[in-house]
């Protein structure tokens, strides 16, 4: 028969009772996992071009012009510039991540599947978040990895250089995800990684410091706040923060990752583009 | 006996200003296979979107098994199950992990999923397919997958929109004895269909929504007995040249091996076949014109059509 197996019984075992912390660990530990195996199973996708576009920048900058630029704050323009390309790939991951698997989810319905599911807005928020932050984090790990084959580095602060990047990959996962919400077809998941967050990674103090600026330019810098977070994380690795207080950075991390939580919690309590 | 769904005055006005339900009111027993009945634009999806949570409702209650989806959203959730119209799962994901994923939105981790998996995929005969991209099964398959995936957690309430649409006549029948099955094993169900065949054979209960509002509740048995003239097609074994004098029957002929009798509900059909045999026509066969329910429902919906293009076909 092209169908159905008729049986008799169920046979099935019986469903177990959960307490509510129980089902909301399973819940979102079905999130997260879904999302990791997403990024994993396109990884010609999501890993391996930031790997072949990180090792492109340290044979240009490191070895074939890196060394006609001197030393930029006290440290070879190779050493100075890797902690900003690690930045850089964890933030443009992070953000992606999330903004084009839930508009992907979105566009193909399968998004219902969640909403009608009882798994709470703060759980579905934490799943798709931390399923980006693990992007962002392994990306970042993949750069570091390629870039200690052109730089010795020792770190300067295991936990700054952790945080910051946790922080970071957090924030612009909450980024993605108001992106994601906010998309209505597949090119508004690209137009703010394209138009905005390139323009502010690039000027946010990856590949300079901003005390070689003029003090005008050194001003507008500060309004940006990848600055910050390429800086803190520089501080972490490096010690070098570029005259920026890295306790007044994480503050700051902080109080927007709470204000875009809050916001995107209530993108969903609201059902914005999702329900109707 | 707490019902398995109640809806009070529910009102529906979409931002655009269209009013999709007009105050519905629903009562749905524990263990029943209920039948909701519409044309297109009638206020089904709507209201099926209200009790999932998709759509958020204007006015009234809804409470599935004593669970108010306002107060007690959670649990009324875990009570349900729905299967959409439209495919809604990952078309890159495989079949398997679709359906892990919904048994962990449930609490089921993916050890307590498996025999459920093994169950509901052998049962609706997807196994084979389990480690294959949803994508690349056929319409059938999909359908099929997207029960098995309203049932692995199990609901005391089974919706399904359509669940049949697209699917050979073989496969709609193994799916409606599946469907009977797991009713029997005491899930409500809920059912949307345009084969009303479907729905005349397989629910107890039926509402007719039309226009927003319930036109219509009551059992089977009793809408199908509001008819008042069912009309037959009669096979008969020899020719006939011209349609012969039948007292208290209209005849037409089809062609010159079949009649087209109605009957009225009073009458019944004995004295239409001593007429038959005294003019020595024999019959070889008799069958129901149109189904009985498509009779009634054309019936109660008339002027649906009419109005249909004003709604935009959002209901």
């Amino acid at each position: 028969m092209s169908g159905l197996e008729n049986e008799g019984s169920r046979g099935l075992p019986e469903r177990p009772q959960h307490s509510e912390f129980r089902y909301h660990w399973v819940a979102f530990v079905t999130i997260f996992a879904k999302e990791v195996r997403r990024f994993m199973r396109i990884w010609p996708q999501t890993l391996l071009p930031p790997a072949i576009s990180m090792v492109l920048y340290f044979v240009i900058f490191g070895a074939v012009i890196g060394s006609r630029i001197g030393t930029m704050s006290g440290f070879s323009y190779m050493t100075y510039v890797l902690p900003g390309l690690i930045m850089m790939s964890v933030i443009t991951n992070s953000f992606s991540n999330v903004a084009s698997s839930f508009f992907s989810n979105k566009f193909q319905r399968s998004i219902e599947e969640v909403l009608i599911s009882p798994v709470p807005n703060w759980i579905i928020l934490a799943g798709y978040v931390l399923g980006g932050v693990a992007r962002g984090v392994i990306t970042g790990a993949i750069v570091m990895g390629l870039g200690l084959f052109f730089v010795e580095l020792e770190v300067h602060d295991v936990l700054v250089t952790l945080l910051a990047v946790v922080m970071t990959a957090t924030l612009f996962a909450l980024g993605g995800f108001i992106n994601g919400v906010f998309a209505r077809k597949f090119d508004d998941v690209s137009i703010i990684p394209t138009f905005v967050l390139t323009p502010m990674t690039y000027l946010g103090g990856v590949f300079y410091s901003i005390e070689i600026l003029p003090e005008f330019w050194q001003k507008v810098s500060m309004l940006n706040p990848i600055l910050y977070q390429v800086n803190t994380f520089r501080y972490g690795l490096l010690g070098e923060a570029g005259g920026l207080d890295t306790r007044f950075a994480f503050v700051v991390m902080l109080l927007a990752i709470l204000s875009l939580g809050a916001y995107s919690l209530h993108l969903l309590k609201t059902g914005r583009g999702l329900r109707s | 006996m707490t019902q398995a769904l109640v809806i009070k005055n529910l009102k529906k006005v979409y931002d655009d200003g269209f009013v999709a339900l007009k105050g519905v009111d629903l009562e749905v027993a524990k263990g029943d296979f209920f039948a909701l009945l519409g044309p297109n634009g009638a206020g089904k999806s709507t209201t099926i979107g209200v009790i999932s949570s998709m759509v958020r409702k204007s006015a009234g209650s809804v409470s599935v098994f004593g669970y108010d989806i306002e107060r007690d959203l959670v649990r009324a959730k875990r009570s349900l199950g729905v299967v959409p119209q439209e495919f809604n799962f990952n078309q890159f994901e495989k079949v398997a992990d679709i359906l892990v994923s919904q048994a962990g939105y449930y609490g089921l981790s993916a050890r307590q999923a498996r025999p459920r998996i093994e169950h509901y995929l052998k049962k609706l005969g997807l196994w084979d397919k389990r480690f294959t991209q949803s994508r690349m099964l056929s319409g059938g398959m999909k359908r099929r997958l997207m029960i098995a995936r309203a049932l692995i957690h199990e609901p005391e309430l089974l919706i399904l929109d359509e669940p049949t649409a697209g699917v050979d006549i073989e496969l709609r029948r193994s799916l409606w004895e599946f469907i009977k099955e797991i009713n029997d094993y005491g899930t409500t169900i809920i059912l949307t269909t345009h084969y009303l065949e479907e729905a005349e054979q397989l629910c107890r209960n039926i509402a007719i929504i039309d226009q927003g509002e319930i036109v219509e509740n009551t059992s089977m048995k009793r809408l199908l007995s509001l008819l008042q003239k069912e009309s037959f097609v009669l096979d008969l074994r020899q020719p006939i040249e011209q349609i012969p004098a039948f007292s208290g029957y209209k005849v037409n002929k089809i062609d010159s091996n079949s009649l087209e009798v109605e009957v009225d509900k009073n009458t019944g059909v004995n004295d239409l076949f001593r007429q038959l045999s005294e003019l020595k026509i024999e019959v070889a066969s008799m069958r129901n014109k149109n189904n009985r329910l498509e009779e009634l429902f054309v019936n109660m919906t008339k002027g649906a059509l009419k109005d249909e293009s004003a709604t935009g076909g959002k209901a």
